[in-house]
């Protein structure tokens, strides 16, 4: 039983049957591929094979003279004059003038079957003039680079700079001069890590339907059902509340399935196709080259430190590209690469560059990994310089509550300090290490989020209770808003059903992303019952004709406050929903509000490392996970958060990368050649939940989904540096790099 | 597509012989499949081999030759403790192609007929001194598994011509064999580099061997030199240091996403070493 300063818990914390588990082992759930309607269409999308190129004429003739062919779609089927960010999602929906990235969506057919889809697909002729391309961030800013597009940049931009430069980024306080003067070391490197994929097991899938009149529907899988809704009806010009959209069960997002891809291409095809549904369902091909990985990396580090670890000051530019659009999450990693430490002067440049690749799309704390990599590693380099634990250095300079973030605002409730007592006491680090074996140490952090967020929820005739959120279930949000609201309630975790709704029936959500839902939609619940427990209580007042601040709510049942109140047996939930037809009618409650409170996670990680010389091969040999939860509704599913951030980390640290030949095609779109890794690759992954709760949640909730990727990647840099004096600055740390730089020292 | 199936080796070559358009021949299915469904190969004849008399059968001879039917699958040879007794190298590096559920359709013949230069069934079977026995329209004929081979994705069969059965020869006293191949993580992956070392002792000399490499070059490498380098050895340090450099040396890798030239040639005598040491042992009866 979890207890704080206030109160013992029946419910949170422990650990009940998921409630959608049964669905997901029997096969029952439905997911987005799963979906079909009557007189349903297949829906085949035509990729541009090139990484820049014009596109001269599109020929569907062959196509569309396939009997069962219904309709092909390019982007003369989509209105014109959009502009900012509409005409961003417009254009990497379906190309324009030109095709931006390999895969770059160019036309789509719909057939009455996949395989006549995929042939008309392919019997679409797209004449193009290739372009010169550009790939890397560092390339794609010279001054002679191929340009992406032209006007893009915005004013932060200086004069003279790459039209592939489209922001700039700027924060800093004090003289960093000064306080490298005044350090006894400082040190500066390099850092580039690759793009990497969310590598979500479910790939894209929907069914669109959409009549002439504009009105619509779609099932699909995605994290964030209004944001579909809105941004198809921007790219298809259409009033978003005559599309209403459903989620489906989602397998994995990690924030790639917080905007649209081929969504707006199936609602269009059906359009042009008299308004019969179009499916379609991505490949893994498709879904590796076209949707969103995240931004490659570049950046510089430079770090003042004391003989006694105290860090003086720092100065950062970190260089991120995102594909062909803004949005690489340059401020994100500067912001939490510096977040845990106070670093006394400041100085942190960043840029947005674009680049012919996939338009990035979130990914799990977005920036926070490149930015952490970076600025732990050199922190490690120096401790070792020094002679310095590096525990000891991140005590001595870790940020408490109230601090000031480097990024500027300061600290709410915060527990750093707490995370980095676990990691201390914790058995593995007293683990010994062999030859070729090292230990490396890391922190990290993510802001969270609230989001704007709507929940309603609703008693049932025999009494359980119905909660509705808008937030898609991607990491264990029913079991734990199920676990509050019964909780709340006094009731028994099973009464409480909590569905995933369509946008038709709730005020707007934003997605699951910024590790929210638990804490937002969770927060929304609990406020939404209270509401009903309100009106609970008035009726029960009414029967006992008593004034309703006379009674509250306990254990299930309104009861008379006091023995002033009057002496009246209690009235259980179940009585007052059976009865509820006749004293007033149904019984709700709903909350709508970008929910203040957001509590901020930090999490500190180990782990141990063994390099094979000859090789170059990284092998785990144990990995621990210690991160402030606030407080752990579930902790199992805090513990697979945990576990599944450090996967993804140690993916991206090892082997994960985008390989592009040298026409800017990439090489790697199976997961044969992408690497994630395999259960097989990892240890039990060890947790240690630290609760420091957060005070602006009605259970202490801070979110727990991103921090967890943000370490991964530079303790095993420092890990591998420990294991073998190599300090890997290139991310991946894959074999044929660690060998060579290995042979080279 | 039109779907055969034969019930001889002869009939299967006819059909194929007198396809006009693409052609496969199909035992586990576990390519063929796989790039239908990718859209890479979209067959007009696809020719199913599983109802052919023998198609399943390993037989081990009285002289202790194997002769291991086309249809096999890899699960088998691994449950076959005779086989595991007198080939284990030959076992793991089928073994190694890809998961348990493949395991129970993937064969050693698909393995080297789909053409990939990172095949981890063949290497062994070179280093074993393998053969394969093929029909076509003009008849039958035996030869070596390292001359099947031909480049990515490319058989030196002609058309018409189908792989019948692998035939491995008499394991024999004092001899052992070992498949090791290079992959970033632990498990369903494509071999980076392979290499199998098969040899023979006569008390703890060796008297034979044969080294053959795979991932490293347009189609399976038999280094001869890296086998000389070990044979009148004891495998002593300074024959395991030439067996590396002669692998090494041996090797013509391209870079590519999967690894960098320098790496595969490297790796390929460090594979070498490993691989040889592991052969002597089982040699050895250790």
């Amino acid at each position: 039983m979890a207890k704080d300063e206030y109160r013992e818990f029946r419910l949170v914390g422990t650990r009940p049957d998921r409630p959608d588990g049964l669905d997901k082992v029997t096969g029952r759930a439905r997911y987005g591929a799963d979906m079909t309607a009557p007189g349903m269409l297949w829906g085949a999308v035509v990729r541009s094979p090139h990484a820049h190129a014009r596109i001269v004429k599109i020929d569907a003739t062959k196509a569309l003279a396939l009997d069962g062919v219904k309709s092909v779609v390019t982007r003369a089927d989509f209105p014109e004059g959009l502009t900012g960010e509409d005409w961003n999602l417009q254009e990497n929906t379906i190309a324009g003038e030109r095709a931006l990235y390999d895969g770059h969506a160019v036309a789509a057919v719909a057939a009455t079957s996949r395989f006549l889809a995929e042939e008309a697909a392919r019997l679409i002729e797209v004449e193009y003039e290739v372009l010169p391309h550009v790939i890397d961030v560092d390339e794609a800013m010279k001054p002679n680079a191929p340009v992406i597009r032209e006007g893009v940049s915005d004013a932060t931009v200086p004069e003279g700079m790459s039209p592939n430069v489209v922001r700039k980024i700027e924060f800093g306080n004090g003289d960093v001069d000064a306080a490298f003067a005044a350090a006894d070391l400082v040190m500066e490197k390099s850092f580039k890590t690759e793009a990497t994929h969310q590598g979500y097991i479910e790939p894209h899938a929907c069914v669109g339907q959409m009549g002439a009149d504009g009105k619509g529907e779609m099932w699909v899988c995605t994290q964030g059902q209004w944001y579909i809704r809105k941004m198809c009806s921007a790219v298809l010009g259409t009033e978003a509340s005559q599309l209403r959209v459903t989620p489906s069960e989602i397998g994995g997002g990690f924030g790639g399935k917080t905007t649209i891809f081929m969504e707006p291409l199936a609602l269009a095809l059906s359009r042009k196709a008299g308004g019969k549904p179009v499916k379609i369902v991505m490949s893994r091909s498709e879904v590796l080259r076209a949707t969103g990985p995240t931004a490659s990396a570049s950046m510089d580090v430079k770090l003042g430190m004391k003989k006694d670890g105290t860090l003086s000051g720092v100065k950062v530019e970190f260089r991120m590209q995102g594909g062909a659009f803004p949005g690489a999450p340059t401020e994100f990693a500067l912001y939490c690469g510096l977040a845990p430490y106070t670093f006394g002067a400041v100085e942190a440049v960043g840029y947005d560059v674009i680049a012919n690749r996939p338009r990035c799309a979130a990914y799990r704390a977005p920036g926070a990994p490149m930015g952490s990599f970076a600025v732990e590693s050199l922190l490690d380099e120096m401790c070792i310089e020094l002679g310095l634990d590096a525990l000891d250095v991140r005590f001595k300079n870790a940020v408490v509550t109230g601090d000031r973030a480097a990024y500027g605002p300061k600290f709410g409730s915060i527990g750093f300090v707490e995370t980095l007592e676990a990691v201390k006491n914790h058995p593995n680090l007293l683990a010994e290490l062999g030859p070729n074996q090292g230990r490396g140490i890391a922190a990290g952090y993510w802001f969270n989020h609230n989001g704007e967020t709507s929940v309603s929820m609703a008693i049932s005739e025999d009494g359980t209770v119905q909660v509705s959120v808008g937030t898609p279930d991607i990491g264990g949000s029913r079991a734990s808003i199920a676990l509050m609201v019964a909780e709340t309630l006094g009731i028994a975790y099973e009464d409480v059903r909590v569905n995933i709704a369509e946008t038709g029936s709730l005020g707007v959500n934003e997605p699951t992303h910024g590790s929210r839902a638990t804490f937002a939609s969770g927060k929304a619940a609990v406020l939404a019952t209270e509401a009903a427990i309100k009106e609970m209580c008035k009726r029960a007042a009414n029967e006992w004709g008593i004034e309703p601040e006379a009674v509250e709510w306990k254990d299930g049942a309104a009861r008379p406050a006091g023995p002033n109140a009057g002496q009246f047996p209690p009235m259980t939930i179940k009585e007052i929903g059976a009865a509820m037809g006749s004293t007033g009618g149904p019984i709700s409650g709903h909350h709508e509000s970008l929910p203040d409170g957001v509590g901020a996670s930090f999490g500190a990680h180990v782990v141990d490392v063994e390099v094979d010389p000859e090789t170059g091969r990284t092998t785990i040999l144990r990995y621990l996970v210690v991160q402030d939860a606030g407080r752990a509704i579930h902790p199992s599913y805090v513990e697979g958060q945990y576990q599944g951030g450090a996967a993804q980390g140690i993916g991206w640290a090892l082997n994960e990368e985008y390989v592009y030949d040298d026409k800017g095609r990439l090489q790697n779109s199976v997961f044969l050649d992408y690497r994630v890794p395999l259960a097989s690759d990892l240890p039990m992954i060890d947790t240690v939940i630290v609760e420091v709760p957060n005070p602006g949640h009605p259970y202490g909730v801070r979110g727990v989904g991103e921090t967890g990727i943000t370490p991964p990647l530079p303790a095993l840099a420092n890990a591998v540096r420990a294991a073998t004096g190599v300090r890997m600055t290139h991310l991946p740390m894959s074999p044929s790099k660690v060998l060579a730089a290995l042979k080279a020292r | 597509m039109k779907y055969h199936t034969p019930y001889s080796f002869e009939e299967a070559a006819k059909i194929a012989a007198q396809a006009s358009g693409t052609t496969r021949f199909l035992a586990g299915g576990t390519d063929v499949l796989v790039q239908m469904r990718a859209g890479i190969v979209l067959p007009e004849e696809l020719i199913d081999l599983k109802k052919i008399p023998g198609v399943f059968d390993m037989i081990r001879n009285e002289d202790g030759r194997w002769r291991i039917g086309a249809a096999v699958p890899g699960a088998k040879l691994g449950a076959n403790d005779a086989l595991v007794a007198d080939w284990p190298g030959v076992v793991e590096g089928m073994e190694l192609v890809g998961s348990t559920q493949v395991q129970g359709r993937a064969t050693l013949t698909g393995n080297l007929c789909n053409g990939s230069p990172a095949a981890d069934g063949v290497p062994a079977l070179v280093a074993a001194g393998a053969s394969v026995d093929i029909t076509g329209p003009n008849g039958t004929r035996t030869i070596a598994v390292e001359d099947i081979p031909a480049g990515p994705g490319k058989t030196t069969l002609t058309k018409g011509e189908v792989i019948s059965a692998i035939n491995l020869p008499a394991r024999g006293n004092n001899g052992g064999d070992a498949y090791l191949r290079f992959i970033p993580r632990t498990e369903m992956d494509i071999a980076v580099v392979g290499c199998a070392v098969n040899l023979t002792l006569d008390g703890d000399v060796i008297v034979a061997a044969k080294v053959a490499l795979g991932a490293v070059a347009p189609t399976v490498i038999v280094a001869d030199e890296a086998a000389k380098a070990i044979l009148g050895t004891t495998l002593d340090d300074a024959a395991l240091d030439k067996l590396a450099a002669a692998a090494s040396a041996a090797a013509n890798p391209i870079s590519d996403k999967r690894g960098s030239r320098e790496f595969r040639i490297e790796v390929a005598g460090v594979l070498a070493r490993r691989a040889a040491k592991i052969a002597y042992a089982r040699a050895k009866g250790e």
